[in-house]
Formats: structure tokens, sequence, C-alpha cells
């Protein structure tokens, strides 16, 4: 869904009013139903992996806090996606920053000893946001130099940012020979497990907290007032006086830093050093968050429980049955496919209702697909 | 030493001819697209499917071909699904790019599973036999490079020169440019615009299709989960450093295999493994910056 939500307190009811919520639950219903087909087609049995997938994620408290502590991550994910999608520029790097958070985080709670946890939690995350920031603001000023799409940029930034994230490990913070990962962090900068042996931990306040901050940022400031405007109609908003450029830039430094976030308390919270693959497919969750959340805070905070029971059932679903954990990562292509082709699901709610066969089945003039929200 | 510098550069070249023959059938599948003005973001996924069902129809069969036809055939299906959902469906091209990527990431691991019972490596099948030409071996440099020639290398070679006719010779190319420049201006014209931008999204599965084969069927007989590994954006980058024509395809990835081979060349010598693995995105980054810049149709005009 690319429309942007009228100002206005009443933004978030009135989504759900105006049957985004519905659109998007809608979306993830048919991608269930289809996911469920294409495994029937691969020979595995879709109704053994859901209900894998319930038992791992609601089955018990200590599974559900792990949905909620797997959440957290995904949830910074998708608000950073959401920001950048604000301002028009489609954050596929997030994963690239996820991973940079996790590494600086990593490194500022493991070399600087002897801090309380008061200085040394908010050195860790504002190193990690200054790093995620700027590779955010990087792949805006690419994406401006070259005036190509950035899909194209943003993948091959993260292979980048990926090797040398690995790079940096090997040469310089390797702990252990057999993992790859760096030392311990501090005591004061570990983020406390809410549940004990969990990944329920502190990092989900802070989450809470940039649900809180997009908000604000969305409803109350005139920055926010201006990237809408921005990723509306770019040209209007230059006309109008906006500065487009520092905009977006300042929107993606936000994006980035939020993303890193979510790497940080990966590494404060989950396990206390940065490990080889620990944001795996992170930042690739967060795009289908943010793409189901409609742009809005607290439907990227719904979506990303969504995913971290997914993830979360996923882990059970590979145990306990032959089917392989990947099967999410299909459910999630689809979510997004079927989220971002609004015309699509009418189609098919024109199917359904079985309207007379002269209505062309597929619009023959260009429709706009932000009608359709 | 004479003798081993020309060993030493003859590998290079072999090497660069290893490299080029996947990213320029990507090249060309990215141009074909391109061109009808629809950008196939999904090239990635298209690629993927191709080698995962050349290497399941060659374990099927027995016979590499006809993996490749069924390679072939699911890269045109995933081709046409793009194509419905940003022609006839007006799904943006990025999303449904994104989308139809992970999910040929996801349903390839999948069926990895299905038919192997691994997450990781297919077993070895039939490969496509390379061609040899022994009277070349003795020929320093030009045996190194063809003495044992892929047949989808001359394949390559031959759909250059047929793309080269057909973009700028035939009436069917300058109808898919007018298409691509202006849709409106060639509707007007009474050309189909639809059904010619469907039309190319399906050849260009077809060559995407060839790429990923010839990444499996020719370079190593087997398929291992996420083996094109962004060679299909490395080819959507390299048609735009040509500007969609098939000589600039082909010179962009000529320069692109020659630089990754002599990086490859560069492992012995103590650069570390990380920087040579990521130096084709940085190549393919710092082509875009060199590349003409009014390439409209590969860009949006959000920003």
């Amino acid at each position: 869904m690319r429309t942007a939500l009228p100002r206005g307190g009443g933004a978030i009811l009135l989504w759900i009013a105006k049957g985004g919520a519905l659109f998007s639950a809608a979306a993830f219903a048919l991608s269930l139903v289809v996911a469920a087909i294409i495994m029937l087609l691969a020979g595995f049995d879709p109704l053994e992996g859901y209900h894998a997938l319930l038992i791992g994620s609601f089955g018990s408290w200590d599974n559900f806090a792990t949905a909620l502590g797997t959440a957290t991550p995904l949830c910074f994910a998708g608000l950073s996606v959401s920001i950048g999608k604000r301002a028009g520029f489609f954050n596929i790097g997030v994963e690239g920053q996820l991973l940079s958070g996790a590494l600086t985080a990593a490194i500022a709670g493991a070399y600087a000893p002897g801090l309380p946890a008061i200085l040394h939690v908010p050195l860790c995350f504002g190193a990690a946001w200054i790093v995620g920031g700027l590779i955010g603001v990087l792949s805006v000023k690419l994406k401006q130099f070259m005036k190509v799409s950035e899909l194209i940029i943003t993948v091959m930034l993260n292979y980048v940012v990926a090797y040398t994230v690995e790079l940096l490990v090997a040469e310089f913070f390797l702990n252990s020979a057999y993992v790859v990962r760096t030392p311990d962090i501090a005591g004061a900068a570990r983020l406390a497990a809410l549940i004990p042996f969990s990944r329920l931990t502190t990092g989900v306040f802070f989450a809470i907290a940039g649900i809180a901050l997009l908000w604000w940022i969305y409803e109350k400031t005139r920055f926010g007032y201006e990237i809408t405007a921005i990723g509306l109609n770019r040209r209007a908003a230059e006309t109008g006086g906006i500065n487009v450029n520092r905009g977006v830039g300042l929107a993606m430094f936000i994006s980035g830093g939020l993303a890193a976030l979510g790497g940080a308390v990966e590494t404060m919270g989950v396990h206390g050093y940065y490990v080889a693959n620990m944001v795996n497919g992170y930042g690739y969750d967060g795009l289908t968050i943010a793409i189901m959340g409609g742009g809005n805070p607290i439907g990227c905070a719904l979506a990303s429980i969504i995913f971290g029971a997914l993830r979360a059932g996923s882990s059970n679903m590979n145990r306990t049955t032959s089917i392989p954990g990947e099967f999410i990562s299909i459910l999630q292509a689809l979510v997004i496919l079927f989220v971002s082709t609004p015309l699509l699901i009418r189609y098919f709610q024109a199917k359904l209702k079985k309207r007379p066969p002269t209505t062309p089945a597929t619009p023959a003039t260009p429709t706009t697909p932000a009608e359709a929200v | 030493m004479n003798e081993q510098i020309l060993q030493q550069v003859g590998s290079l070249l072999a090497g660069t001819i290893r490299v080029f023959t996947p990213i320029t059938f990507a090249a060309i599948a990215s141009s074909f697209s391109a061109r009808a003005g629809v950008v196939n973001m999904a090239l990635d996924g298209i690629m993927l499917i191709g080698a995962f069902f050349a290497v399941f129809g060659s374990f099927l069969t027995g016979s590499a071909w006809l993996g490749l036809a069924l390679g072939i055939f699911a890269s045109v299906l995933i081709a046409l699904f793009f194509a419905a959902l940003t022609i006839t469906f007006r799904c943006d091209q990025a999303l449904a790019g994104l989308g139809i990527n992970l999910l040929a990431k996801a349903l390839t691991i999948v069926l990895l599973q299905a038919v192997w019972n691994t997450k990781g490596k297919s077993a070895i099948v039939n490969g496509i036999e390379m061609i040899r030409l022994d009277a070349l071996k003795s020929v320093p440099l030009l045996g190194d490079m063809f003495s044992e020639t892929s047949p989808l290398l001359i394949i390559l070679l031959l759909s250059l020169i047929c793309v080269y006719i057909l973009f700028f010779k035939t009436v069917f190319g300058m109808r898919m440019q007018v298409t691509g420049e202006n849709p409106a201006a060639a509707r007007s014209l009474g050309i189909k615009v639809e059904r010619a931008q469907y039309l190319c999204v399906m050849i260009s599965g077809v060559f995407a299709a060839l790429g990923g084969a010839y990444l499996s069927i020719c370079d190593v007989n087997v398929f291992s989960r996420d083996m094109v590994a962004g060679r299909g954006f490395i080819g959507m980058a390299v048609s735009l450093f040509g500007a969609n024509h098939p000589i600039g395809c082909l010179l962009g990835g000529l320069l692109f295999g020659f630089t990754q081979s002599l990086q490859y060349r560069l492992q012995g010598i103590g650069i570390p493994n990380q920087l040579i693995q990521m130096m084709p995105y940085v190549l393919t980054l710092v082509a875009l910056v060199f590349s003409k810049r009014d390439t409209s149709a590969l860009t949006e005009n959000q920003l």
C-alpha cells in the first residue's frame, strides 16, 4: 500500500476504518492458502507445518517470550523501512544496516570497559545509530548521484557491508578460532532478560520507544509532514519549498539508525557478542513488516509480532517436522506480492462476488493502485 | 619465464569467459525488458529458478539439454508471473522484484529439501558437455579460452548477433523502443503495448534461464542454495552500463569478467578473501557511477 496516511491524531484509526488493516489481513490469509498449496505440491504436509508454527510461537509462555523477543529486532527493521518509504526511498539496505549495528554495538560494548550501564548502553546505541545512519545516507546519496533504482544500489551495498563486517571481524576482532565471533561485551552494556534465558530482553522497551518516536515524527513534527509530502509527490514538495534532498537524507539517517538499533539490541540482549549470521534475513522481514503495516508504526508493531511468531515457530517446525524453515520465507514473499498488488486482491474479491461476466476481470485502463486503499 | 606469463594470462582469460557468460546473459535479459519499458527487477530470482530447474530436469531425465529446456520453461513461467503482476495488476516493479527474488530463494531451498533431502547442494547431475577443439589446444591464449567451449557460450554469441538485428533492424525492435520510451505514443500508433511488454519480459526470462543454467549445469553440475548471488542485479548494472545495447552488454560483460577473473588470481598473494569476494559488488556500483545518466527506463520517478 503506497498511500501515505492523512495527518492528524486519528490516522491509525482511519487506517483501520478505511480497510487498510483488513486488507493486510486478507492478503496475509491469501498468502497462507497459496503457501499451503505450494507446500502440498512440494510434497510436504502444510497442516503439520502450520501446527508446528503455532505450537512453536504460542504453545507456551516460553515460546511466546521467544516470539516477542524475536519480534524486537524485526520491529526496528520494520520501522526503519517504514520511515524510508514515507520519504519515498525503499530501503532494502536494512539487512546491511542491521549487520553494521550489531557489530558496532559489539565493539563499543567490548572495548570500553569500566563504564557504568547508564553510559555504556547509550554509547553502544549511539555508535550503532551513527554507523547505520551513515550507511542509510550513503545509499540515498548514491541514488541521487547515479539516478538508478535503489533496489540495485542497496542490494549491492548489502553485499559490500556483509563482506566488510566479515572482514573486520576476521582481521581485528576475532575471539575464537571455531566460531566467527567477537569478544564478550561488558556486563554494563548487556540488556537484561525479562524472562530468564529467553530472547525477551529490555530491548523490547526500546522498540516501543521507536514506535513512539515514529508516531511522534509522523503526527507532530514539521519534518514528518515534509517527508510525507516528499513521498507522495516529490516535485510538488519541491515546488512547495521543501528541501527534498535534506528531508530524504535525514529520513534515511533515521531509517538506517533504527535498523542498526535492531542489530544492537540483538547483540546486547540475546548474544552478548557479534556472531556470524546472527541477523540472517531480519532485514527482509523488516521490508515485509513495513509493507504489511501500511506505513503505520502501530501496524508495523503488529506485523512484527506476527513475523516474530513465524520465526519462533519455524525453529520448532525445523526440529519437529521434515519441513524446512524456509517455508516462512515463501509465506513472506507472498505477503509482499499480495499486499503490494491491491488490484490482485480486488480481482479475487470480484471473482468471489461472482460479478456478471461482462465486467472485465482486469482493468483495461491504467488505474492507480493507491486507490484501492 | 615467458611461458609462465603466457600460462598465467591464459588462465586469466579462461576465467574471464567463465564469469562473462552468465553475466552477459543476465545483461541481455535485462536490456530486453528495459527496452520495452519494464525493469525486470526479478531477474535474480528468475535466474535462480532457471538454475534449479535445469539441474532438476537433468536429474530427472539424465539429459542436460532437457534440463535446460525445463529450466527455460520454469523461468518463463516466473517471468510471466512478474509480467502479470507489474503490467496487468500494476504492482510496483521494485516490490514485485523483491517478492519474486525472495520467493525464488526460499522455493529453491524447499525444493532442494523435497528432492535431495538437503538444504545445501543437490546431487551431481549430467552437465552440458563442452565442445572440444583439439586443433586449438596448441595455440597459446586462444587455446586456453576456446579449446573447451561451452555450447552456451556459442548460444550467447549467436544471441548477441540476433538481438542486435532484432533491436535495430526490425519493425519489432522499433516498436519495442517506442513502447519503452513513450507507451502513450506507442498506443496511439496502434501498437499493443501490454502484449509487447509481456513478450519482452518472457524473452527476458529465457535469457535469464540460460544465464542461471550456465551457472548450474555448465559450470559445476550441481545446484547449491542461493548460487546466483546477486548476478541478476550485476547483469542489470552491466546492461545499464552498456545503455541496453547488445554491444554494450558484450563489452560490459567482458570488462566485468576480466576484472573479476583478475581478482581471483590475486587470491594467493595475501589479500583477504572477503575483500576479493566483495569486489564484484563494489565494481557494479562503480560501473553504475560511470554509466549513462539519462537511463530513464531504469530510473524511478520517486527520487
